[in-house]
């Protein structure tokens, strides 16, 4: 489904770099995970198109990506739910579903998905995507915004980052339903267990590189040997 | 009434058909239809262009409409329009000029609206100006509001000016008596090479006194905006102004917050903010496959909404 072939992203100055990754995505539930700064979210940002490889080539589905806009990815099937919610003026919770829906969502329509995140939709539909919603209500619509695209290919930014606890435990709820209808490949960017334990594969990248690949059984051991993501030891709920 | 006007009037006022209520349609300088109720008095000024809006002490969910349409090129129209509103009412008034300028000459429209807002009254001001031409004529539109707010009475002033005005001078004035509260809500678009400037003055001279002005504007293309909101605190009392502006391609936005305090409890705050479209918000909803002229549209229309 998905192709990286010696994705390399080095650029001065930056923090987050890339070096020469290849890695074959198939269907199913990928959690990729490893230290802060060890370049995860830049891999997902160049798959979604937000940033530039300055080397290697992107395959979706067999068909070269490597040089297609956001935009072009995003009607091709690739979605991104990001690790800090944007927010907006003016625009509402059902504005944010239709635009991902790509047609004009019923109230019906968009109360099922907001259910499906843990959000009681009457209450949400109206409302601004603005700074008067906490941050476990914007990541839980920014990951309804992916529920409604329904896309081949998900990527999420770890989804925990920046929520309280009690919204942490919906949240891996709604991943763990995702996982059992899965339909095409969720890619979850996340240091938490609870996620890794759903995964179908864990990829570890830490220092811009692939360092391992495997089932949890297979990485965890290292992981916790390691010790490079003392998160992981973190066990929530 | 032609089509044009029933357009500029649909663009106004919302009106489709003959609105209920009190109303008064002035069309090219003249009366065109005028209903008035129980409650609700018009009557046409006899020293200057213009009409008197009595609305009877304790009238309640009754509303008045009063657009005003032009269509002929090369026409200024001047009107006075005052407002009477009865102690204790609470009434809904729709203003609004719409403008059609076929010619290439310019048109123009300048109201005065005077509100004279009785005690533990409440009023909602909508008013939205418009404009169109098919000519090079430029359609200028410079309104002027007085509000003068007795004790504990509420307005809202809602403004819209959305298209088509290529030059305009917004004065707003307002003097507000002990626990009267006085809300702003302006929203401005220019684009090519209009003019939009708009200044307010709101001197709260009661105890316990309030005001909030707030403008969203967007300025595209080589539009220029100057956004001008001075408020006076001379007792105890609370202002806030807000000026968000997105600026966009070689448009110009000035914002002036004035704050004068003449007393050591009035509390006045202001934000004035300028700026682009934020990137990760294109972005964002790029991702949801908009390409980025969608995605702008899209953020601009909910701002202005």
């Amino acid at each position: 489904m998905l192709e990286l072939k010696n994705i390399s992203y080095v650029v001065e100055d930056e923090k987050e770099i890339i070096k020469d990754v290849s890695l074959s995505i198939s269907e199913g539930f990928i959690a990729i995970t490893g230290p802060n700064g060890g370049g995860k979210s830049t891999l997902a940002k160049i798959i979604a198109g937000i940033i530039k490889p300055t080397s290697g080539q992107i395959l979706f589905d067999g068909q070269d990506i490597t040089d297609m806009s956001v935009t072009d990815r995003a009607k091709l099937g690739i979605s991104y739910a990001f690790q800090t919610p944007v927010k907006f003026k003016g625009i509402t919770v059902k504005d944010l579903l239709s635009l991902a829906a790509g047609k004009n969502t019923t109230v019906a329509e968009s109360c099922n998905i907001l259910s499906e995140v843990g959000l009681c939709a009457r209450d949400y539909i109206n409302r601004e995507v603005n700074a008067s919603l906490s941050g476990g209500e914007l990541k839980r619509i920014e990951i309804a915004m992916i529920i409604a695209r329904s896309t081949k290919l998900s990527i999420f930014d770890e989804p925990e980052a920046g929520i309280d606890l009690w919204s942490f435990n919906s949240l891996i709820k709604v991943f763990e339903k995702m996982h059992e209808k899965i339909n095409g490949s969720i890619l979850i960017i996340s240091h938490q267990e609870r996620i890794l334990n759903i995964a179908d594969q864990i990829i570890v990248i830490s220092e811009g590189k692939v360092k391992q690949t495997g089932t949890k059984e297979e990485v965890w051991p290292d992981l916790m040997a390691e010790g490079t993501c003392s998160v992981l030891a973190q066990k929530v709920g | 009434m032609d089509t044009i006007s029933k357009n500029l009037l649909a663009e106004i006022a919302d009106i489709h058909e003959i609105p209920e209520g009190a109303y008064n349609i002035r069309a090219n300088g003249k009366l065109q239809s005028r209903n008035t109720t129980a409650n609700i008095d018009i009557v046409t000024k006899t020293d200057k262009p213009g009409i008197d809006i009595i609305i009877a002490p304790g009238t309640k969910n009754e509303s008045v409409h009063i657009p005003v349409i032009i269509s002929e090129s090369g026409l200024t129209d001047l009107v006075y329009n005052d407002f009477f509103i009865g102690e204790g009412a609470d009434v809904v008034i729709v203003a609004g000029c719409g403008i059609h300028n076929c010619g290439d000459q310019e048109s123009g429209h300048d109201g005065i609206h005077t509100f004279h807002v009785g005690k533990n009254a409440k009023v909602k001001y909508i008013e939205k100006h418009y404009g169109e031409a098919d000519g090079s004529g430029g359609n200028i539109m410079n309104p002027t509001t007085i509000v003068e707010m007795d004790e504990d009475s509420y307005l809202e002033m809602e403004t819209t000016q959305i298209k088509g005005i290529d030059s305009t001078n917004r004065v707003t004035k307002g003097r507000l008596a002990d626990r009267a509260t006085f809300i702003v809500k302006e929203k401005i678009m220019t684009h090519g090479t209009q003019y939009a400037s708009t200044d307010f003055d709101v001197q709260l001279d009661g105890v316990d006194s309030s005001t909030n002005v707030i403008s969203r504007s967007v300025a595209r293309g080589k539009s220029k905006q100057k956004f001008l909101a001075a408020i006076s605190g001379n007792n105890k009392c609370a202002g806030h102004s807000e000026c968000d502006a997105i600026l966009m391609d070689d448009a110009i936005v000035t914002a002036i917050p004035q704050l004068t305090a003449a007393n050591v409890d009035a509390s006045l705050v202001h934000e004035a903010a300028i700026g682009k479209i934020a990137g990760e918000q294109l972005i964002k909803l790029m991702t949801l496959g908009l390409t980025e002229e969608e995605a702008e549209e899209e953020i601009v229309n909910g701002f202005l909404k």
